[in-house]
């Protein structure tokens, strides 16, 4: 039967989650066969212990498996003036060997996804983002000679994150000393060649790691046997999305809804709603929804802001309602944990304008505790994000911290 | 005996409409024609253990709210969601349908890494059309030209929801709904027959074709149904459709109604200008306070009303009524299950509805021939194997085929159908299936062939058309049946309308019984504490 799946293309639909090419690895790992689905594939929740693998982002070194991303690659003459209209930040300032986090609008202004883009060469860029996109891409082509390709099951990656993530390469044999964040660097690896990236999700000194299918699992076996005497281990999303929260980084479809999925017109949101106006280039020449931006900008007609929260006590507040003065309802609960690295109860919400100003904010709480509900209306302050941002994550060189 | 209602046909929006009566203490009696029940929910045994689904054949429109009111799962009924489907291609391939959402996704990419994830912006359209129309399923149509009240409030209420939507999601909407499915579908998707698959819901029961203006819209009326809140999603009821209209029937006699089968109306008794009850075939009357009529609006003004009642402009109107034939049937009782070449072995494919027209321009082609009053050469199929899933209908190994077929015109050439025309479209119907399953013609071992010819005379849809008249924008909401009409009242006091010609329209949804049932207890003023609102669209 495996033959047959192998070789038949019909049958892709026994198997609807694929399993990425470092699944012979992670599912060795996983303890408690704990995975769910991500963008297609069969991905690992947890190894085993959750508190122990974000333990590991803060203390020592951490491996995620990022295959699942999705991945598009932008080629020809005018890659860097089409990214310049399809993005609302400026790509062609972006310097070959640069990574940058953007977002792209459409022509209302609203957010359709976030991701990080790769500037691999002159006329060759990378996107990784958490939703397809491909109609979107292409249509938004017509009129520059640029050659898009999903490239999704192209790629291996890895995201190698924690204090000593440095050390770790180091021993492996990547000198990535003088990479800054932000910053990429090829090696040769394997017969191959591997692609090493300042950049990661969890707001902490890390890196991520690119190469082919064909490479993943040498990559694996090599980067475990090096990081051994820090105690490199495998993680699941779980782990990684306490970090993230610590690092006050959003989610595409948790703390926001894409424009282009939104069934209801009222939930998609601009950058500005996003607190991502910082990235928005109004001088770089005509973007895809700079027109309705400006007139946001000018007009302050934003609806919505996604903020920090620092709630009292130390009960967590996921999908919680907010609550102004504790009886307007004014906001939601994307993400919440109580933080391990930042010893703060915190949150991401989203909130209606003007209350993310007025202070006096609420978060109600159903703490359930052994079948029964301890219901709580909990005071919340609006804080700076990151919640943790510990200087290592820029040092350069890194440390063996 | 003089009923309160006299219900005129046991179809399904007869039985809803008389159930909430009955419920209400009303004195009902349903009368029907033949000797079975159902109308176009219909299950009967043609070949000895094979119960087939003889005319509606998938479920996913009938109201939620109405088998919670009327308990028919207590009285049998259950509805089981399907998987699966196929477009088979003339290149030996095939378009397979999955509901997962990363296997459909990957699907999509063998044919098209484009369409593959174009699918997403398309359903949150689609879904975004359907979330406007749901909430006008249960309520009265106001209307435009009256003051009273109620026809202010309920347009303010429609106003309100167009109103609610921006600018941009007007314009979608205006287009949506007049444009055709061709050119809607190639807004989002480039292969052949993804867009093929996509237009079936859009022509099904309607004379046009895909590249016809107006038939986005029908595509809608197929996609606001659900499956326990999957909306979009179909089912089978199990058992067959008529399982439908066996529960109700039953939920009916177990709040004391009646139903009457066997015996059809002569005409519709009116007196002083008041419905009092039906002169039936075999020369007995049955006497009521008001005559609920689930027949068409053609066949109940035209055929069974003295034409010198109604006001003229009002018959005109109705005379007007687009309700064109356009599809047939085939029920076939099968030996064993169906090989298709193009599917892999043990196929969920073949759990759902398979087609094998794999491009708009074949399915425009079989359209032309409608309009030159012939069927189509190459038809349409929507082939169903409900047997796949439910286990009640067969002997074991045994299969029920079901074939909704288009076109068929309603007259061949301008000629009535014969049954020299009848075979022919049988065989344009079963050659097409043994293309893409050799062997498959041998494992027959019956078949009821339905023609518009067929339709009209049994069930007693005019012309043959599944939806009582057809679901253009002309023709919905204050415009369905005829403008001035579409509260299911007639201009003759105490004759009401009932049937998929009124709003909101075909398919086995029982909205039209439920808000004929509801305008009538209003004007009795006499409770409804049974009849639930349409539950909330959140």
């Amino acid at each position: 039967m495996n033959v047959m799946r192998n070789s038949d293309p019909r049958l892709h639909y026994l198997t609807p989650l694929k399993q990425t090419p470092f699944h012979p690895r992670t599912a060795a790992e996983n303890r408690l066969n704990d995975w769910g689905p991500w963008a297609g594939y069969t991905t690992a929740l947890s190894f085993g212990d959750t508190a122990m693998e974000h333990s590991a982002i803060r203390n020592g070194a951490s491996v995620y498996d990022l295959c699942p991303m999705v991945k598009y690659r932008v080629t020809g003459r005018d890659a860097a003036a089409y990214l310049d209209r399809l993005t609302v930040r400026n790509a062609s300032k972006l310097s070959v060997g640069g990574v940058h986090y953007t977002i792209w609008c459409d022509d209302a202004g609203k957010v359709i996804d976030d991701g990080t883009l790769f500037r691999l060469g002159q006329t060759d860029y990378r996107i990784c983002c958490q939703e397809r996109h491909l109609p979107w891409l292409l249509d938004s082509a017509i009129g520059f000679e640029v050659y898009i390709r999903e490239e999704t099951e192209d790629v291996a990656a890895l995201s190698l994150q924690g204090p000593c993530a440095w050390s770790v390469l180091n021993a492996a044999g990547f000198d990535v000393a003088d990479l800054k964040p932000f910053r990429m660097r090829s090696f040769p690896f394997d017969g191959g060649e591997l692609m090493i990236s300042r950049t990661g999700f969890t707001g902490d000194l890390g890196y991520e790691l690119w190469t082919t299918p064909a490479h993943a699992i040498a990559l694996w076996d090599h980067l475990f046997a090096a990081g051994a005497p820090w105690g490199i281990r495998p993680i699941g999303t779980h782990a990684l999305d306490i970090a993230r929260i610590e690092a006050g980084f959003i989610i595409t479809n948790m703390d926001f809804i894409p424009v282009d999925q939104a069934v209801r017109e009222d939930r998609a949101r601009s950058p500005f709603e996003l607190g991502l106006e910082w990235m928005v280039d109004f001088d770089k020449g005509h973007f895809t929804g700079r027109r309705a931006l400006l007139k946001e900008k000018v007009n302050k007609s934003s609806k919505w802001a996604l903020v920090g929260l620092d709630i009292d006590g130390n009960v967590s507040v996921e999908g919680s309602i907010i609550y102004h003065n504790g009886k307007t309802e004014v906001g939601t609960v994307t993400a919440a944990c109580w933080s391990p690295s930042a010893k703060r109860n915190v949150a991401l919400a989203q909130i209606r304008r003007p209350y993310h100003e007025t202070g006096n904010l609420f978060v109600e709480v159903y703490a359930l505790r052994e079948l029964q509900y301890a219901k709580l209306m909990l005071p919340a302050r609006m804080c700076e994000r990151p919640f943790f941002a510990p200087p290592r994550r820029r040092a350069t060189p890194p440390g063996p911290f | 005996m003089n009923y309160d209602a006299v219900i005129v046909g046991a179809g399904h929006n007869g039985l809803v409409a008389a159930c909430y009566l009955a419920r209400a203490g009303q004195k009902v009696c349903v009368v029907e024609k033949n000797d079975w029940i159902g109308g176009a929910a219909v299950s009967r045994e043609l070949y000895p253990g094979f119960t087939y689904s003889n005319c509606s054949y998938v479920a996913s429109l009938f109201r939620p709210e109405i088998m919670r009111d009327l308990e028919l799962p207590k009285f049998g009924l259950q509805i089981l969601p399907y998987e699966g489907g196929a477009v088979f291609m003339e290149n030996g391939d095939y378009l397979g349908m999955h509901r997962d959402h990363d296997a459909n996704r990957r699907e999509f990419a063998r044919h098209s890494k484009r369409d593959a994830e174009a699918y997403d912006r398309y359903s949150r359209d689609v879904l975004r059309h359907c979330r406007f129309i749901r909430p006008m399923l249960l309520r009265t149509a106001p209307d435009p030209s009256s003051f009273r009240p109620r026809d202010l409030s309920e347009l303010a209420w429609l106003g309100k929801q167009m109103f609610g939507l921006s600018e941009a999601a007007m314009y979608d909407m205006i287009r949506f709904w007049t444009m055709s499915i061709s050119d809607f579908l190639d807004e989002y998707f480039e292969h052949p027959t993804v867009k093929a698959y996509q237009a079936v819901a859009s022509i099904i029961g309607t004379a046009l074709g895909p590249m016809s203006p107006g038939t986005a819209y029908v595509l809608l009326h197929h996609a606001m149904g659900d499956v326990d809140g999957n909306v979009g999603a179909w089912g089978f009821a199990r058992g067959g459709m008529g399982s439908i209209t066996k529960a109700l029937k039953a939920s009916l006699e177990a709040a004391g109604g009646e139903v009457r089968a066997g015996n059809g109306i002569e005409k519709i008794l009116i007196k002083n200008g008041r419905a009092i009850g039906v002169a039936m075939e075999n020369g007995d009357e049955v006497h009521g306070k008001r005559v609920v009529s689930n027949m068409d609006v053609k066949r109940t003004f035209l055929k069974h009303v003295d034409e010198g009642e109604l006001p003229g402009d009002f018959v005109k109107r109705v005379k007007a009524f687009k309700i064109r034939g356009s599809s047939g049937k085939l029920n076939i009782a099968l030996d064993k299950a169906p090989v298709f070449t193009a599917l892999p072995p043990n196929s969920p494919h073949m759990k759902g509805d398979m087609h094998f027209t794999d491009s708009i321009e074949k399915m425009e082609r079989a359209y032309d021939d409608w309009k030159a009053g012939h069927y189509s050469a190459d038809p349409f199929q929507d082939m169903m194997i409900p047997t796949m899933i439910d286990p009640t209908m067969t002997p074991p190994g045994k299969h029920f085929m079901s074939c909704f077929v288009q076109y068929a015109p309603p007259k061949v050439e301008g000629q009535d159908w014969t049954d020299a025309d009848r075979d022919g479209f049988a065989k344009a119907c079963l050659d097409q299936i043994e293309k893409y399953a050799p062997g498959f013609k041998n494992s027959i071992l019956h078949v009821e062939v339905r023609t518009p010819r067929e339709l009209e005379k049994e069930v007693g849809l005019t012309e043959g058309n599944i939806f009582q008249g057809e679901l253009t924008f002309d023709q919905l909401l204050f415009n369905r049946p005829v403008p001035g009409c579409a509260q299911y009242r007639s201009p003759i006091k105490d004759l009401w309308i009932c049937g998929s010609s009124t709003h909101p329209g075909g398919g086995v949804m029982g909205a039209p019984g439920r808000n004929a049932a509801s305008e009538i207890l209003r004007d009795l003023r006499a409770p409804t504490k049974d009849m639930s609102e349409a539950y909330a669209v959140l």
